[in-house]
């Protein structure tokens, strides 16, 4: 499986997740600049996290219109495999190819902890295999991760299943408490409908080893990997 | 030269934790009378070669496809010159 790590000018964690997935989960990896519009030859594309174009005028606006997000676009919707991570996430609702938009946090702080998501969906391309109910600690690192979308259209996300992880106690519980930024349903990720390209705040490749701490984001790196063989 | 204005607001059913900060600091301050504090952007858009109507249809596009985010936000555009 080959997997682009795309580079955008601000992106921090690009190596980090091209580690994860070429070092730790054993998969073909490399790297794709924001300026290449070709994503021939890839099974999945993953947009890491960091400060695309430095987060100017709201984060992902300025990156979404880069050459690469054409690709990208045109990439998912031939049932391509699209994982956004953080920053990607963002950039990822900014190109309309995930719903909703992020607020500023509801502490209006940066963010740097670890929490507990609530694993709501097992037929994502992110989360295949993973069964339904299952906590899994990651780290997040953001100030705008604050889940917004208007309620008519929140309740259309959840009735389709598009709400893929929630914030919840380490046991699975949702309580305001365990949500850290405020996100509308505790919404910590979500697919677009037919589940081929996932957006998550959490960082799963800071969380893909043992010695980080936690290894369960290697789950979420895996579950990407394994849909891509079955597909 | 036509000049635009465009300011960028949050949609009244946004939550604006920014906003609800500085109001907090009004607050404290001793503004009692301050209700409420909504943070937005502004923009100013020059806008070379065009007549003022052509001028006003190109700045409304940058605003709603570049300068806002419908999911949150709403723009009004002025234009002068």
């Amino acid at each position: 499986m080959k997997v682009g790590v795309v580079v955008f000018p601000g992106s921090n964690c690009d190596h980090d997740t091209y580690h994860a997935l070429k070092h730790v989960c054993g998969q073909e990896a490399q790297f794709v600049w924001h300026k290449d519009s070709d994503l021939r030859g890839l099974d999945a594309v993953v947009l890491p996290g960091g400060f695309a174009y430095g987060d100017y005028l709201r984060t992902g606006a300025i990156a979404r219109f880069s050459p690469v997000m054409r690709a990208v676009t045109e990439f998912a919707g031939q049932g391509g495999t699209v994982l956004g991570i953080c920053n990607g996430f963002q950039i990822l609702q900014e190109a309309g190819l995930l719903p909703g938009a992020m607020l500023r946090n509801r502490t209006v702080k940066f963010l740097s902890q670890p929490v507990h998501v609530r694993v709501e969906r097992d037929d994502t391309a992110a989360t295949a295999g993973i069964s339904v109910g299952t906590v899994l600690t990651m780290p997040i690192a953001h100030g705008e991760g604050n889940f917004y979308v208007a309620d008519d259209e929140l309740e259309r996300l959840e009735q389709a299943g598009q709400v893929v992880f929630r914030y919840t106690t380490k046991d699975g519980r949702l309580s305001d408490e365990a949500n850290p930024n405020g996100s509308l349903h505790a919404i910590a990720g979500v697919c677009n409908r037919e589940r081929n390209v996932v957006g998550l705040m959490p960082h799963p490749e800071r969380a893909s080893e043992p010695e980080l701490g936690s290894a369960d984001g290697r789950r979420i790196l895996e579950a990407l990997v394994a849909s891509l063989v079955r597909a | 030269m036509a000049r635009a204005r465009v300011y960028v607001t949050l949609k009244k059913s946004v939550f604006d934790p920014q906003g609800k900060t500085i109001h907090d600091a009004l607050l404290s301050l001793g503004y009692s009378g301050v209700t409420d504090v909504r943070q937005g952007k502004f923009f100013e858009v020059e806008l070379d070669g065009l007549p003022a109507e052509k001028a006003r249809a190109t700045a409304e596009e940058i605003a709603r496809k570049v300068l806002s985010n419908p999911v949150i936000e709403s723009f009004r555009v002025e234009v002068e010159g």
